[in-house]
C-alpha cells in the first residue's frame, strides 16, 4: 500500500473531514479515536468504549489505552501541522496517571514544544470532564526525518 | 506463594481486563521472579497499514498490563495497583506478523509504592523491542479502599 500522506492532510483540512487519514490506521480504528477542527487547533475525541476497559471494578479505561490514545494523537498532529509527509517514528514515550479515566469519552490536545530537523517533541494531554482537570499527561518523542 | 498459584492469580487478573481479551493478551509465564504476557499479532493492532508494524499503543497496553500484574509475583495478596508513571523507549521496531512477548519484574516494593521494570521482545530476550519502567500505587485489598488513578488495575 503507498498512500500519500500530504494528500491525504491536504483533503482533510480543505473538507474539514478526517475520516480518510483516520481509518488509515487499524489500531486507531480499533480504540475508536476520533478528531475535532477548532480553528487552527485540533482535539482528539476517544469515545467510551466498552471493549477500551481495564478496570472492571471503577470501571475505568485501560492505561495502555489512554496511552495509546495520546500517542496516535500526538503522530496525527504531527501530521497534520508541521507538514511531515509520513508517519512518525516513536523513539520514546512516557505518561502520568493523574487521575482515573472513568468510562466516558475522553479527549486530548497536543503541544509540540520542539521538531528539529530529525526529532520532535510532543507533549499531550488528557483530559474527560474538565480540561483543567486532566486525567494524564505525556510526553514524546518522534523520529520524523524519514519513512 | 508457588509459581503454579502466582500464574493462577496472574491468569484470572488478566481475564477480568477487558480490553486485554480484545488484544487476546496470554500468560506466558509466571513465576516469584516475574511476569511474561504474550501479545499475538493482529491486523487490527497495526499502526503503520505500509509496514505492517504493530502501534505503540498496543505494546503499551501489553507493558502496562505485565508491569501492574507483575506485583502478584510479590505481594503476598491481591492488592489493587494503579500506575502512577509508565515509560517506554523504543529500541527498535517490532518485526509484523510476529507475536511480542512483555516481561516485567517488580524491583522494590514499599508499604505505598512499587517499582517496576521490564521490556518487550519478540523472537530473543536478549533484543528487546522496547524497555519499560513503571511505578504503581499500592491501595490494600480491594474493598479497604477503591477510589484509584488510571492503568491496567
Amino acid at each position: 500500500m503507498n498512500v500519500d500522506l500530504n494528500k491525504l492532510v491536504a483533503e482533510a483540512h480543505a473538507k474539514n473531514d478526517y475520516d480518510a487519514l483516520l481509518s488509515l490506521t487499524p489500531y486507531a480504528r480499533l480504540i475508536g479515536i476520533e478528531c475535532l477542527r477548532l480553528g487552527d487547533d485540533m482535539v482528539f475525541r476517544l469515545p467510551a468504549n466498552r471493549d477500551n476497559i481495564g478496570n472492571p471494578m471503577l470501571p475505568a479505561l485501560h492505561g495502555g489505552v489512554i496511552a495509546g490514545f495520546m500517542e496516535h494523537a500526538a503522530m496525527l498532529h504531527l501530521l497534520m501541522f508541521m507538514g511531515i509527509p509520513h508517519l512518525p517514528k516513536i523513539i520514546d514515550f512516557s505518561i502520568d496517571y493523574l487521575r482515573a479515566g472513568h468510562y466516558r469519552d475522553t479527549y486530548a490536545q497536543c503541544q509540540v514544544w520542539r521538531q528539529g530537523r530529525r526529532v520532535a517533541n510532543v507533549a499531550i494531554t488528557a483530559w474527560q470532564t474538565n480540561q483543567t482537570e486532566p486525567i494524564a499527561t505525556a510526553r514524546a518523542h518522534f523520529k520524523v526525518d524519514e519513512p | 506463594m508457588s509459581d503454579n498459584a502466582i500464574a493462577e492469580r496472574a491468569q484470572r487478573f488478566l481475564v477480568a481486563l477487558r480490553h486485554c481479551q480484545v488484544l487476546g493478551l496470554s500468560v506466558h509465564h509466571a513465576d516469584a521472579g516475574g511476569l511474561t504476557l504474550r501479545l499475538p499479532y493482529s491486523a487490527q493492532i497495526v499502526g503503520n497499514p505500509e509496514s505492517g508494524v504493530i502501534h505503540g499503543g498496543a505494546i503499551t497496553t501489553l507493558m502496562d498490563t505485565t508491569c501492574g500484574i507483575s506485583t502478584v509475583c510479590v505481594l503476598p495478596d491481591f492488592e489493587v495497583c494503579p500506575t502512577l508513571d509508565l515509560r517506554i523507549d523504543y529500541m527498535h521496531p517490532a518485526e509484523p506478523h510476529k507475536d511480542v512477548y512483555g516481561f516485567a519484574e517488580c524491583y522494590r516494593v514499599t508499604p505505598n509504592v512499587i517499582f517496576t521494570r521490564g521490556y518487550a521482545y519478540q523472537d530473543d530476550p536478549a533484543q528487546p523491542i522496547a524497555h519499560v519502567v513503571g511505578t504503581f500505587m499500592r491501595m490494600g485489598k480491594p474493598g479497604a479502599q477503591l477510589s484509584g488513578k488510571g492503568g491496567a488495575q
